[in-house]
């Protein structure tokens, strides 16, 4: 590329590659309609297609408290794997995973947050209470040799405390990654980050967890969510959350945006020229049959335009 | 951050006339009016407050005398025009405009197609206008459209869009608003562009007018503070969608940028309560709804 700027050599450095997770459950989760088995398999099949190396397909919660979420067995076992792409779901307690292995998981994933309101809120235990479930969900995925990824959530601010410290995040990031986590997701809930706050919490969680095995979960509530992807590419990121359409609202503020959209991320990265081996167009597709099938508009920006161009 | 940013950024909000001349609905005087003092209020340093074209061709703007000389000029914030050839120079003069802007395109198609006539022929047009305006004191801002792609020709050249910017700076420009007319720039595009530019022109002469057709311009902006500018354009709400995308988002939100800046530490003087209050009443005006992200979550906690 000749005389390439530094951001974007600092991103080609990674061996170009970026694996994208279009967090398929978390959408869904907070869509209020309930949406039908075949189109929740559609709709991941659509994806399968897609070249995205990663598919969060569902949750293995109980369906009294994600009642969308309560096909999770069907979901898991009428989907078409695709060979290369990984299907991990989200299991938050033993009676989850041994569920998900059941129903023939091979990858999944769990929850923790930096914020001790929002992690009593959330899931009615402190972050030590929390984690200490997961261990024991940690070691039994171990022993099976089922690949584990853990999430932090409110990593760059809680809808009840606020600012959250950036030491916060590294101690649980730490001790998800050193319990058995291939892969720790930094989730910014609630999307009041920027590119200041996201800068300081990568700097103090890379200290303790190589940036090789981190991943950034931005919301775009405010508008924020690829600005904070790139300086976290900047930083060596390599990984990045997401979902098609950018559809899933947040659930802390009524009608605004919430997960950043697939497309959008990789209408970014391909322009600097980062390789995705993902088909920008096959994702489109997707998001336009999901958002047909949920009778509501595309969050995705490349898509109106794409669809709108005379 | 890694990269050093620039300590303040002067925020140049081009709602009232980019934004506006891009709404489908006509925008009685008054409320043009008092939308600029709403700005002028909430610490924005620069306003840009109408343009002096034909009203045959641009409606919106046909009310010209009347913003200008019934506006609330504020100490300290500046109020540029757009003036697009000596008449509309010389109509603004009388309208009391003290800073005019007059626009270049990095694309001869979209040159073309928009005035009529090529790159070249434009700059040539423009130099009236800057004679008179160096002859009368008034500081002249240059816009260069299309630099990252243009909607007739695709790609446009780095090179070329460096040799807008240098004529434009040489004929006396103080600054020159570098914009991505149809929003499809990314960081990478964005980078490239403005290494060709700053070897023609100093980066404290440069500004970023990013459009959010594709939602890149926050990134694209973040790029562009990397590489060492400090002015960049954008439009309160977000106004004004993109004329050659049916329906798609245009202008950036100033909202949203503010959001950013702040969030880096960057001083820009603005209180942002105060600029979503201009936003919500414009929004109410037109009845429509914010593109501003940072508006719709702060409305809705």
């Amino acid at each position: 590329m000749g005389n390439v700027p530094t951001t974007v050599k600092h991103c080609l450095s990674y061996e170009q590659l970026i694996h994208d997770y279009p967090w398929l459950r978390r959408w869904l989760q907070e869509e209020k309609e309930i949406v039908p088995t075949g189109v929740k398999i559609q709709l991941i099949d659509m994806l399968s297609g897609t070249g995205l190396p990663v598919i969060e397909a569902t949750s293995f919660v109980s369906s009294k408290w994600v009642p969308q979420m309560a096909d999770h067995t069907d979901v898991l076992r009428g989907i078409h794997r695709a060979p290369h792409v990984r299907y991990p779901v989200l299991t938050p307690n033993m009676q989850g995973l041994q569920d998900a292995v059941a129903a023939g998981a091979t990858e999944v994933a769990v929850f923790g947050s930096a914020s001790e309101t929002f992690s009593k809120k959330n899931i009615n235990c402190s972050i030590d209470e929390s984690l200490l479930r997961f261990e024991e969900v940690i070691n039994t995925a171990k022993e099976r040799q089922i690949p584990v990824r853990g999430y932090v959530s409110c990593t760059l601010g809680c809808p009840y405390e606020g600012f959250i410290e950036p030491s916060k995040v590294a101690e649980v990031a730490k001790r998800l990654y050193d319990m058995g986590c291939y892969e720790v997701s930094l989730g910014d809930t609630i999307g009041v980050g920027t590119p200041g706050s996201m800068f300081k919490m990568l700097e103090s969680v890379m200290k303790e967890v190589p940036p090789c095995a981190l991943a950034v979960h931005c919301h775009d509530t405010y508008g924020q969510a690829l600005a904070n992807i790139l300086t976290a590419l900047q930083m060596g990121v390599c990984v990045v959350d997401s979902a098609v359409a950018g559809l899933g609202g947040c659930p802390y503020a009524q009608g605004s945006s919430g997960n950043v959209s697939t497309e959008d991320v990789l209408y970014m990265l391909h322009g600097m020229g980062i390789e995705t081996g993902v088909n920008l167009a096959k994702v489109i597709e997707a998001g336009d049959f999901i958002c047909n099938a949920l009778c509501r508009k595309t969050n995705s920006k490349v898509a109106q335009a794409k669809g709108r161009t005379q | 951050m890694g990269h050093v940013l620039p300590e303040k950024v002067k925020i140049v909000e081009v709602g009232p006339r980019d934004g506006l001349q891009n709404e489908k609905t006509i925008v009685p005087t008054d409320t043009k009016i008092h939308l600029i003092n709403m700005l002028s209020e909430s610490g924005l340093p620069v306003i840009e407050a109408t343009s002096f074209v034909s009203p045959k061709w641009v409606p919106q703007m046909a009310d010209q005398v009347e913003v200008m000389k019934g506006i609330c000029r504020k100490s300290g914030v500046t109020y540029p025009v757009l003036t697009p050839n000596l008449k509309g120079f010389q109509s603004a003069m009388k309208a009391g405009a003290s800073e005019v802007a007059i626009f270049g395109a990095a694309s001869e198609l979209f040159s073309k197609k928009n005035i009529n006539c090529s790159v070249d022929e434009s700059l040539q047009r423009f130099d009236e206008v800057m004679k008179a305006a160096k002859e009368a004191g008034v500081p002249v801002r240059g816009y260069v459209s299309c630099v990252v792609g243009c909607p007739y020709e695709g790609k446009v050249a780095p090179e070329k869009v460096a040799h807008v910017a240098k004529r434009l700076y040489s004929m006396g420009c103080y600054e020159i608003s570098l914009g991505d007319t149809i929003g499809v720039g990314t960081p990478g595009s964005m980078s490239e562009m403005l290494e060709a530019v700053s070897r023609e022109v100093p980066v404290s002469a440069l500004a970023v007018h990013c459009h959010d057709t594709y939602g890149q311009a926050l990134a694209n902006i973040l790029v562009a503070l990397q590489m060492g500018i400090s002015v960049v354009d954008s439009s309160v709400a977000g106004l004004g969608g993109c004329p050659y995308a049916q329906g798609a988002s245009g202008n950036v939100a100033t909202e949203d940028v503010v959001y950013m800046l702040h969030g880096l530490g960057i001083q820009t003087g603005v209180d942002l309560p105060k600029l979503m209050d201009a936003g919500a009443f414009i929004c109410r005006t037109l009845n429509r709804k914010t593109n501003s992200k940072v508006a719709q979550a702060t409305c809705k906690l």
